[in-house]
């Protein structure tokens, strides 16, 4: 195989790696690990398909800078009421592009499975997309961006645990 | 709406327990053909029901779909610049023609059979309508100025479109109030709407118990940690639970206060309270102070369907849609206006991340809604207390440690329901 081919295959792989630690930090409630996962200057969004595509910029929950990931997820952990529940994050078709300025575009697909204690099926939570921009600090992948486009317009009760 | 004699009857069954307005009963909340009467005594009534915000019909031929109550509508701005508010329902065989959420035509066509209508909701046109060379086709009599969708009577201020199936209504000051009107031109103070986008959601829950979570005051302090953990919103706050002279409409108002101040005695009543802690990003709830009012925060509950949030710089319209009993959706139209400088609007959809499907207070309210219709569904026959602040039986309230609001609203449900 060609270097350029090893490489996309490797930056591949690596995001795969990241998007499955991402999504069990999540389903594992681990929300300061969680944090972790972005950039200082990290924008990220949980915005509906609807919006995104007529450029509302609305979000379900929306963070500008890791401070204010951190104050989401201390916030999920200490202040919020909720009843308990389970998650499952699912990612996959993903498609990877290099950019010249040394970060990369990514794009995949998401669902979220929600249990919660008094049902016995897991409803669908979300089905959407990540629109992702990943940037490197020394070797660790970090997020710099990360949109997260739901289609399913109604959101049963509430979003407590982040996509 | 039809109610059929079973359900009169099984409603003529259901009779409030004594006159004392500190008792609701369940069936207040679960019952089908309450519900049923609702529907067409209260959204299909005498009612000034909210469809949508002008600025997201900027053009002839702009459209939105809407509900009063649970009855799919049209909103349409028509080429002479008015606002029409008719039924989603094609007169022929019932379908629902508008399927887009938004968008701009010149007419609707049902996709069925391609009756057509006009932006004022007026069937046009109706294929075949004499046949195919002498034969079939409609009867000769039949006459398309008949068969249009129900149209229904518009009002609109500041920007806000409110239908009504009642042909006759007062005008809208009046249906408010002078105290709730104010409040709304507080918030709709005249500058021109920019849309920034939608939350949708559906809650497993009977829809008057979001109008309740918004006349009840008390629940604030103490749900709502982060605002409490943060010292935004204490019990000794500047306050006051308004309600309109009719009791259906209410503004829960307060101002954001030092948390240096906070008496030691309301500290040890809020569970929740911790002097010091700061957010990591505090600009979520900086308060840049752009409105002709004493509060920071109001939530304006505009009976029966529309929640004003001015939830200190994020601002929403929320609307609701009984979908039966025991559940009901939330649309949520967040705003911000022309001549927001581009920080402003960032600051607008920072502290958006308070309310909402997924907002820090919007989540527990979802939550909180959800535990009082399982509560009432697997215990069943029970009833609510709302004594709190006997002094005030029903009405205005100064202090926020009151349900009178909620009695209130009760005093006139049971007149319009005849329950």
């Amino acid at each position: 195989m060609t270097d350029a081919r090893i490489e996309a295959l490797l930056l591949r792989a690596d995001i795969e790696a990241f998007n499955a630690e991402y999504c069990a930090r999540l389903d594992r409630q681990d929300l300061d690990a969680w944090v972790q996962c972005f950039a200082e200057d990290a924008f990220y969004v949980v915005i509906s398909r609807e919006n995104f595509e007529r450029g509302h910029p609305v979000g379900l929950i929306y963070c500008e800078g890791r401070p204010m990931i951190q104050d989401r997820a201390f916030a999920l952990l200490k202040t919020a009421m909720f009843g308990p529940r389970y998650l499952r994050h699912m990612v996959s078709n993903l498609s990877v592009a290099p950019q010249p300025d040394g970060s990369v575009q990514a794009r995949a697909n998401f669902v979220v499975f929600e249990v919660l204690t008094d049902r016995p099926d897991a409803r669908i939570l979300q089905v959407g997309e990540y629109r992702d921009i990943f940037v490197r600090e020394g070797a660790e992948l970090k997020l710099r961006e990360r949109r997260c486009v739901y289609d399913n317009l109604l959101i049963p009760t509430a979003l407590c645990i982040p996509v | 709406m039809d109610i059929s004699p079973e359900h009169l009857s099984d409603v003529a069954r259901l009779a409030w327990p004594g006159d004392d307005l500190t008792r609701i009963p369940d069936w207040v909340y679960t019952d089908q053909g309450v519900y049923e009467r609702e529907v067409e005594r209260i959204f299909h009534g005498r009612t000034w029901n909210y469809v949508a915000l002008e600025a997201e019909l900027p053009n002839a031929g702009d459209f939105i779909r809407s509900n009063v109550g649970p009855t799919p509508v049209v909103v349409s701005r028509a080429k002479d610049g008015a606002v029409h508010v008719f039924e989603n329902r094609c007169t022929h065989r019932a379908a629902e023609f508008c399927r887009e959420l938004t968008g701009n035509v010149k007419e609707f066509v049902c996709p069925y059979h391609q009756w057509t209508y006009d932006l004022k909701g007026k069937l046009q046109g109706v294929p075949f309508r004499r046949g195919v060379a002498g034969a079939g086709g409609m009867p000769k009599e039949f006459s398309p100025a008949n068969h249009n969708p129900r149209q229904l009577a518009v009002t609109t201020h500041r920007g806000v479109v409110f239908a009504s199936y009642a042909e006759d209504m007062e005008p809208l000051a009046e249906y408010l109030g002078p105290e709730v009107m104010r409040e709304f031109e507080a918030t709709f103070d005249g500058r021109k709407l920019v849309i920034l986008g939608h939350y949708r959601h559906s809650l497993p829950g009977n829809w008057k118990l979001y109008h309740e979570n918004l006349k009840d005051p008390y629940h604030a302090t103490l749900l709502h940690t982060f605002l409490v953990a943060f010292g935004l919103l204490v019990a000794g706050n500047k306050s006051l639970m308004l309600a309109d002279a009719s009791g259906r409409h209410g503004v829960m108002c307060s101002a954001k206060s030092d948390p240096s101040k906070v008496t030691a005695e309301a500290k040890g009543e809020m569970r929740a309270f911790r002097e010091g802690m700061r957010l990591a990003d505090p600009r979520m709830m900086d308060f840049i102070d752009e409105f002709d009012s004493p509060w920071s925060v109001t939530m304006a509950t505009i009976w029966p369907n529309l929640i004003v949030q001015r939830e200190m710089n994020t601002l929403g319209i929320r609307q609701l849609v009984p979908t039966g009993p025991n559940e009901f959706i939330m649309k949520w139209t967040m705003f911000g206006f022309e001549g927001d400088s581009e920080e402003m609007t960032r600051h607008r959809l920072r502290q958006g991340n308070l309310m909402g499907p997924a907002g820090f207070l919007g989540l527990e309210d979802n939550e909180a809604i959800k535990f009082v219709q399982d509560g009432m569904l697997r215990v069943p026959g029970g009833e609510h207390v709302v004594a709190l602040d006997p002094a005030t039986p029903f009405g205005t309230s100064q202090t926020l440690i009151s349900e009178s609001a909620i009695r209130g609203m009760y005093r006139h449900w049971r007149e319009v329901m005849g329950l």
